[in-house]
């Protein structure tokens, strides 16, 4: 990994400037590209096909046909500049070509040149060119720059969703044999072995049995971990990292001690041992739509009544906003559930009618904070209240620990900043951009632990929790700061009958 | 890409991540390590074995929680912990004790 500067944290976050242009700062950085074998097993062309020009424009073609918000997005842009200061990765690094508008017309230019008369007649007048292997170049670097995180999309008054346009760029890069490894070797580990990990049953099955010793060592109680029960009420699916990294394996000791004091029967699958569905990331329905019926196959052959995601980010995205299109419809579970929970919807509501009860002491001298995953925050709700997603994490949290405080008002909610690691970029081949993205999320947090003594910050993301314990050590923050929030829940549940 | 050692080429990905697990022997492991610029103490062998034993039964690496209880049953609790294996792996247990150990990388969310 070659060696870079992390940029310095803001003295003051209110009258922090943004950072000096810096142009082609992150030109360097290129992500590996996939082998033959890695887009080959998702159906791509396994390296850059010779008319590869051709077959791209043709493939902007269909996806302008296919998803008339992309060709508005890129239409209606009048370059107000609202978004220019907004994307965390251009607070980091300072490359212009990381602001959204900037990003955005790395394909915008290419459409117009294509796909309008004025494009088409006035060449560079008209802000068009020509797609040639320099710009396809800049495609590869500047859209696996895109975390997808859609702050942008908060700012610009017309609404246009840069993770969309950005997801556009991946699909047709895959559609010419330039594919990513990171994002296409872990779909193609789904399709073959259940998860990204690429966990095979066994391992999950020793990994799991584990658990039940490690909690029944240390509760005295003999939670379940179970596998592939067949009549479970529910199917948790999860992170493949819950099973396989700190502190995700702690959130999913969290989930397991609620349905035990729930009494609710429960299962995890083999064949669904992932929430992730990476495909979004790359922009393929078809390659969404497969990863996704692994779930709906999992839920019939164990006839299960309700299904329940775990702590990810971009996976409850996809559950609370595709699923039923892609993967329903769900008609065979129970009608009072008739959509994918989240366990935190799940944990929320025993927790208000009495169902489980918390002891803050079991968290005593923690002071709190809370990191809002960018899919949850503007990509999904949780409950039946807006801003659901935003209140019932918080009112978990604020019933396990003794003090709960929030970051920056700019950096919480629908405006929150993305980990830095999101979208397929939680790759070592990216650390230099995980790290410097991750700037405004350190700048706020190292606010609340200045003024009020955080010790812990929570995230409900496997994403965000990998990428703060790789990225916080450098800011000087400790790396077991991270916490899942099952963790918070696991520590503080009673257990045990009358509890 | 490969590595050269004892006159035998052994193949490795961008990363330095062994493409055939097979061709790992101590030597390997001390290559990479040199690479990576860590000297290996009994402790680091402690967690290569642990990895390799794994591995060939599992063929996947171990999850942390697994590795740290084995760990903590061979050298005891003060150094079967994620802590202490971060000071032997810098780098991250996960990553770079299974580079050194001729395991594929760990990929996903992790």
């Amino acid at each position: 990994m070659a060696d870079f500067e992390v940029p310095p944290l803001a003295e003051d976050i209110d009258t922090a400037a943004p950072p000096a242009l810096a142009p082609n700062a992150m030109a360097h950085l290129k992500t590996f590209p996939a082998a033959p074998a890695h887009n080959e097993a998702l159906g791509f062309p396994g390296q850059l096909v010779e008319n590869w020009q051709e077959r791209a424009i043709e493939k902007m073609g269909e996806l302008l046909e296919k998803y008339r918000s992309l060709r508005v997005y890129l239409d209606s842009c009048v370059k107000c500049g609202a978004c220019a200061d907004k994307c965390h990765y251009f607070l980091g690094t300072g490359d212009p070509k990381n602001m959204p508008v900037a990003r955005q017309d790395l394909l915008r230019s290419v459409y117009r040149y294509y796909f309008t008369p004025a494009g088409k007649l006035l060449g560079r007048l008209a802000g068009a060119r020509k797609l040639t292997e320099a710009v396809l170049q800049e495609w590869y670097t500047y859209y696996h720059q895109c975390s997808q995180c859609r702050r942008c999309s908060v700012f610009c008054p017309y609404g246009i969703d840069t993770a969309e346009i950005s997801m556009a760029a991946r699909e047709i890069m895959d559609h010419i044999g330039l594919g990513q490894k990171y994002s296409n070797e872990i779909i193609g580990k789904v399709h073959k072995i259940g998860n990204n990990l690429g966990l095979p049953e066994p391992a999950l099955a020793n990994t799991l049995e584990g658990l039940e010793e490690d909690v029944r060592d240390a509760t005295g109680v003999d939670v379940k971990f179970p596998l592939n029960v067949k009549g479970a009420e529910v199917l948790l699916v999860t992170p493949s990292a819950d099973f396989f990294a700190e502190p995700h394996v702690d959130g999913l000791i969290g989930y397991a001690k609620v349905f035990h004091q729930a009494g609710v029967s429960w299962t995890l699958s083999s064949h669904a041992s992932e929430a992730a569905n990476f495909a979004m990331f790359i922009g393929s329905y078809d390659q969404m739509h497969k990863v996704a019926n692994r779930i709906r196959q999992a839920a019939i052959d164990l006839g299960v009544k309700r299904i329940v995601f775990g702590e990810c980010g971009h996976a409850w995205r996809v559950a609370y906003s595709f699923l039923n299109t892609l993967a329903g419809p769900w008609d065979f579970l129970d009608p009072r559930y008739p959509r994918p929970q989240h366990i935190l919807e799940f944990t929320h509501d025993l927790m208000t009618r009495g169902g489980i009860r918390f002891d803050k002491d079991a968290n005593a001298g923690m002071v709190v904070t809370m990191h809002d995953s960018c899919n949850v925050a503007r990509a999904s709700g949780m409950g039946d209240r807006p801003g659901g997603q935003f209140t019932i994490p918080r009112e978990v949290i604020k019933a396990c620990v003794p003090k709960f405080v929030d970051m920056h008002p700019d950096t919480i909610h629908e405006k929150t900043f993305c980990c830095g690691g999101g979208g397929g970029l939680l790759t070592d081949d990216l650390m230099e951009l995980r790290v410097k993205g991750a700037k405004p999320r350190m700048d706020a947090l190292k606010q609340v632990v200045e003024r009020d003594g955080v010790t812990n910050m929570v995230a409900i993301c496997a994403i965000c929790k990998s990428q703060f314990t790789k990225v916080m050590p450098k800011y000087g923050f400790d790396m077991g700061m991270v916490t899942s929030l099952h963790q918070l829940v696991s520590r503080a549940i009673r257990l045990g009958p009358g509890a | 890409m490969s590595y050269q050692i004892g006159g035998k080429s052994i193949e490795h990905d961008e990363e330095g991540y062994l493409v055939d697990i097979g061709q790992w022997d101590e030597d390997v492991a001390k290559m990479i390590a040199e690479a990576e610029k860590l000297p290996l103490s009994d402790e680091h062998w402690e967690v290569i074995h642990f990895l390799r034993e794994y591995y060939t039964e599992y063929q996947i690496a171990p999850a942390i929680r697994v590795l740290t209880k084995a760990l903590t049953k061979k050298m005891g609790e003060a150094k079967g912990n994620n802590k202490y294996l971060y000071e032997l792996f810098p780098y991250g247990p996960a990553k770079q004790a299974c580079k050194i150990a001729g395991l594929p990388k760990p990929t996903g969310c992790v």
